[in-house]
């Protein structure tokens, strides 16, 4: 990457002969919204508390716009961090908690008083100036949170699982409120989650790890539709895995592993010469959607050890009298299909869900 | 890339808080460890500082007057245990199980004896059931006269009970508050009778509880001074034993060896503390739902008698005291009158001694306040020197371990020895102030880490983060969210200083006694009516102190309250 803003050069932590991370580079461009996306025990939280200064690297460098923090204490790094918990000062009002870090700088009374208003201003919650983070909402809770990691005007923001404490509908709804500030504010920013639908709808770039490393680096997007290892096919999104003697008429590589995600998987009515044959052994009801269990079948009508998911519209299912034990025809669009080779399929490590 | 590893410089944060955990390693290295390693050589080496093993424990166990002594001191407090565990056990019972009334009453009433120095309880006894008791004599000859043999085993039983009986019911109250209903539910569900239920849900989860309340009574009547030299008579036990040994033979080699004996039952209920602890930690998860009490009315009537028996006997004793402290010649003129509080004509010189205590009271306070709850901050709440803090910690609950006696005979061995360079503070108030702080110093330790754990780690972390340095948000958030907890804390101080005997015994100087010690010395003179005026206004002191935390805190309590709630 030419010029990257905020650089992290062959990072390595161990904890005696626990090895945390192992040499990780990440290059992050100004003003991007990175996403460290892993299971728990990857190492990302290990990451974010080196950025902060609270851990100490084994081995490694950071750079911040040319600048290397490496060796400096976390007071010395000039960022901004926001918290699981948010960690506001109960004791103190929206208005002190965001004046608290400006205070310990030599700044007159006045000129912390003008940051505080228009930080404020900024996070659209100047009426609630004066109130205790107790009598806040928790959407009004992580904004004052997120205005006391930027009054400082920080090189770049930590996030640490940021919305994991909150329930399931008011995190979607401070998501969205989390990317526009970020839009608005446009700081660069590192957020740790385990949430892959929360790192695909709100970064710029997912950074997914797993055991300590590094597994692939993209947009949303890239890492949806084209996962570089079943782990990252696995982890983000659903996916079915494919043995290629499932392709049995399709002339497919014997050593490459095939995958085709649940919605790309379309049913067949009526059926074609080469349509997959199944027969439907559940169906879970999700709501927008039904994701439906098959069973493969042979041409001869004979069951077959595999079973592949896929989603199927309320409507499409209620149309086609979907239930139990009926036989389909199904089709998996070549486009579709993603395929690993064995080098990739090695990175599988870790999650062992199939 | 360079493979060289880059070290993170110190911050002002990081230096600052390396050195203070250094320094409080090193001041309960030599406040705690270093005079208990004195105790300890004294009773293992000779006077030359030969290893002479347990050479000493065979003399004393050679010795049929002390081995009585060490049995009488064994039974006294296991009958005591017994007693006092089982009494609370019901009364904790009533208090977090029934739906009597005057719970909260009740619940004051039982911290009573709290503030009462124990030879206060033995003087009640004497105004009781004595040679001229109220109810030897049958209310002064007005009803047949009843008899018994107060002074000796079971004198000491009683006032140990009564001693020992708010500390048991705290830990009860506690470890009963805390039930799974769904227990019950399921064990209701099975058909279970309420006896099954009792023995098969209630028992197993309180049992951590009962063995802390059990090792508590115990230690606590093995190592108490109070009570035997007022009740005791010629019944000898272990306290006793190493006052008179050090104070009136001066042999400090036996006084050590006794120290030893009497150590070890507390550092066996501290092991089994620390046991108890972990377990319990895990009893209770939080998919638990809090204990439903459902009225039943007998039951709740029975109970009710039994809570009432109970603190009329406390509010019997007390008033028995009161009441001696202002009849003019018991019990020939019961006339009131109040010069049994001018201590001038008594052994007890004075008022002095009474100021005396509330001085010390208000050191240890202030001084065990601060230093408790930086010393939790700093253990608890920083990052650095992990090793150092978890030696504090050990430190820090040491004491628990330590009964008064013990830490007073090893600070006058070890800092009355002429090589040590802290000579100079023997015979001062300011080895009284340490010997109370360290002596009373495991529980607002306790009390201190458990209110800074309910504050989110991360304080530290967001201040960092933002370059304030630490002590100032330990000054700006720590200490106001803290607020309650630490002025509980001097209280306990406060309150604990006053009635305390044991540590002090050995330390005060002929120049600077304190309230306690006066009133043994005026028991043991004779002046038993003075005795009770002190120990009356020892008693006072503390429920208005009590009274003006209750009032002055509400405010405080509530606004944290609020701040807390999510």
């Amino acid at each position: 990457m030419a010029n990257p803003y905020l650089s992290i050069k062959g990072i390595r932590k161990t904890f005696g002969k626990f090895v945390a991370l192992t040499s990780i580079d990440i290059d992050i461009k100004k003003n991007e919204f990175i996403c460290l996306l892993g299971p728990s025990g990857c190492g990302k939280t290990t990451l974010l508390r080196i950025l902060a200064g609270l851990e100490q690297p084994t081995d490694g460098r950071i750079f911040v716009g040319g600048r290397d923090i490496t060796a400096l204490p976390p007071a010395k790094r000039n960022f901004g961090m926001m918290f699981q918990s948010y960690a506001l000062f109960p004791n103190l009002t929206a208005a002190q908690n965001i004046a608290y870090g400006l205070q310990a700088k030599k700044l007159s009374k006045k000129e912390v008083q003008e940051k505080v208003q228009e930080v404020l201003a900024l996070i659209d919650l100047e009426h609630i100036r004066d109130k205790y983070p107790s009598q806040l909402s928790g959407g009004q809770q992580q904004r004052v949170a997120l205005a006391r990691a930027i009054a400082l005007s920080p090189d770049f923001l930590l996030l640490d699982e940021p919305l994991s404490a909150l329930d399931a509908k008011v995190r979607l709804k401070l998501r969205r409120e989390l990317r526009n500030l970020h839009e608005k504010i446009g700081i660069t920013t590192i957020m740790v989650t385990h949430d892959q639908e929360e790192a695909l709808t709100m970064a710029d770039r997912i950074v997914v790890m797993n055991n300590a490393e590094v597994v692939q680096v993209g947009t949303p997007q890239e890492v949806y539709q084209k996962p570089n290892s079943p782990f990252v096919a696995d982890f983000v999104g659903a996916i079915n895995f494919l043995e290629p003697s499932v392709f049995s008429g399709h002339a497919k590589g014997e050593d490459r592993l095939l995958a085709i995600r649940p919605e790309n998987i379309h049913l067949m009515e009526p059926e074609a010469e080469y349509s997959q044959k199944a027969i439907v052994q559940d169906m879970e009801f999700r709501g927008s959607f039904y994701r439906v269990t098959l069973q493969l079948t042979s041409e001869q009508d004979g069951i077959l050890p595999h079973l592949v998911t896929m989603d199927l519209p309320v409507g499409q299912t209620h149309r086609l009298g979907l239930s139990r034990d009926k036989r389909v025809a199904f089709e998996m669009p070549i486009e579709s299909l993603i395929s690993f080779d064995q080098a990739a399929v090695a990175k599988k490590t870790g999650s062992d869900q199939r | 890339m360079s493979t060289r590893t880059v070290r993170q410089k110190m911050g002002r944060d990081e230096l600052i808080q390396k050195i203070l955990i250094t320094g409080i390693v090193i001041v309960l290295f030599i406040s705690v460890l270093m005079p208990l390693g004195d105790l300890f050589s004294r009773a293992f080496l000779d006077e030359s500082g030969q290893y002479i093993g347990f050479s000493n424990f065979v003399h004393y166990f050679a010795t049929p007057a002390l081995v009585q002594s060490f049995t009488n001191t064994l039974y006294v407090s296991g009958i005591t245990t017994i007693i006092s565990v089982a009494m609370a056990f019901l009364y904790a019972f009533a208090l977090t199980r029934t739906d009597m009334r005057g719970k909260t009453f009740f619940r004051y009433a039982a911290m009573l004896p709290l503030f009462a120095p124990t030879m206060m309880h033995g003087i009640a006894l004497t105004y009781l059931f004595g040679n001229q008791g109220i109810l030897t004599t049958g209310f002064f000859g007005l009803l047949p006269g009843f008899e018994m043999e107060l002074y000796g085993p079971l004198g000491i039983i009683i006032s140990e009970v009564i001693y020992t009986f708010p500390q048991a019911y705290l830990i009860m109250a506690v470890s009963l508050a805390f039930a799974d209903y769904n227990l019950y539910e399921a064990a209701e569900t099975m058909g279970a009778s309420r006896l099954r239920q009792f023995l098969t849900v209630t028992l197993p989860n309180v049992k951590y509880g009962l063995v802390s309340a059990i090792f508590v009574c115990f230690t606590l009547s093995f190592t108490d001074f109070g009570a035997p030299k007022v009740v005791g008579g010629q019944f000898n036990v272990l306290a006793t034993d190493i006052y008179k040994q050090v104070i009136g033979q001066q042999n400090t080699t036996m006084g050590a060896t006794v120290g030893i004996i009497l150590i070890l039952p507390a550092i066996l209920a501290f092991i089994v503390d620390r046991i108890v602890e972990r377990k319990q930690n895990s009893a209770v998860t939080a998919k638990s739902t809090p204990y439903k009490i459902t009225p039943r009315r007998w039951r709740d009537h029975a109970f009710f008698a039994y809570c009432s028996l109970i603190t009329a006997s406390i509010f019997i004793m007390l008033g028995t005291v009161v009441f001696a402290s202002l009849v003019k010649v018991w019990p020939y003129d019961l006339s009131m009158t109040l010069t049994h509080f001018d201590f001038t004509k008594v052994a007890g010189e004075g008022m002095q001694p009474f100021w005396n205590s509330l001085l010390v009271a208000f050191y240890s306070a202030v001084a065990g306040t601060v230093i408790t709850f930086v010393n939790a901050y700093i253990i608890e709440k920083t990052r650095f020197l992990k090793g150092m803090r978890q030696v504090g910690y050990f430190l820090s609950i040491l004491p628990l371990a330590l009964p008064g006696l013990v830490i007073g005979l090893a600070y006058i061995f070890f800092f009355n020895h002429p090589d040590n360079p802290l000579n100079w503070i023997y015979g001062t108030v300011l080895i009284l102030v340490i010997a109370n702080i360290v002596h009373f110093y495991a529980v607002p330790f306790i009390t201190a880490t458990t209110a800074l754990k309910k504050l989110d780690k991360e304080f530290e972390l967001a201040s960092e983060s933002m370059g304030v340095p630490f002590y100032i948000t330990f000054l700006r958030v720590t200490v106001p969210m803290s607020l309650p907890a630490i002025l509980e804390i001097a209280v306990y101080y406060f309150i604990n200083s006053m009635v305390t005997i044991s540590a002090v015994v050995f330390l005060y100087s002929a120049d600077f006694k304190l309230a306690s010690v006066s009133i043994v010395n005026m028991d043991d003179a004779g002046d038993v009516a003075a005795a009770a005026a002190m120990s009356v206004l020892i008693v006072a002191t503390n429920i208005v102190v009590r009274i003006v935390y209750e009032i002055g805190t509400r405010k405080v309590r509530k606004k944290t309250e609020a701040w807390q709630k999510r």
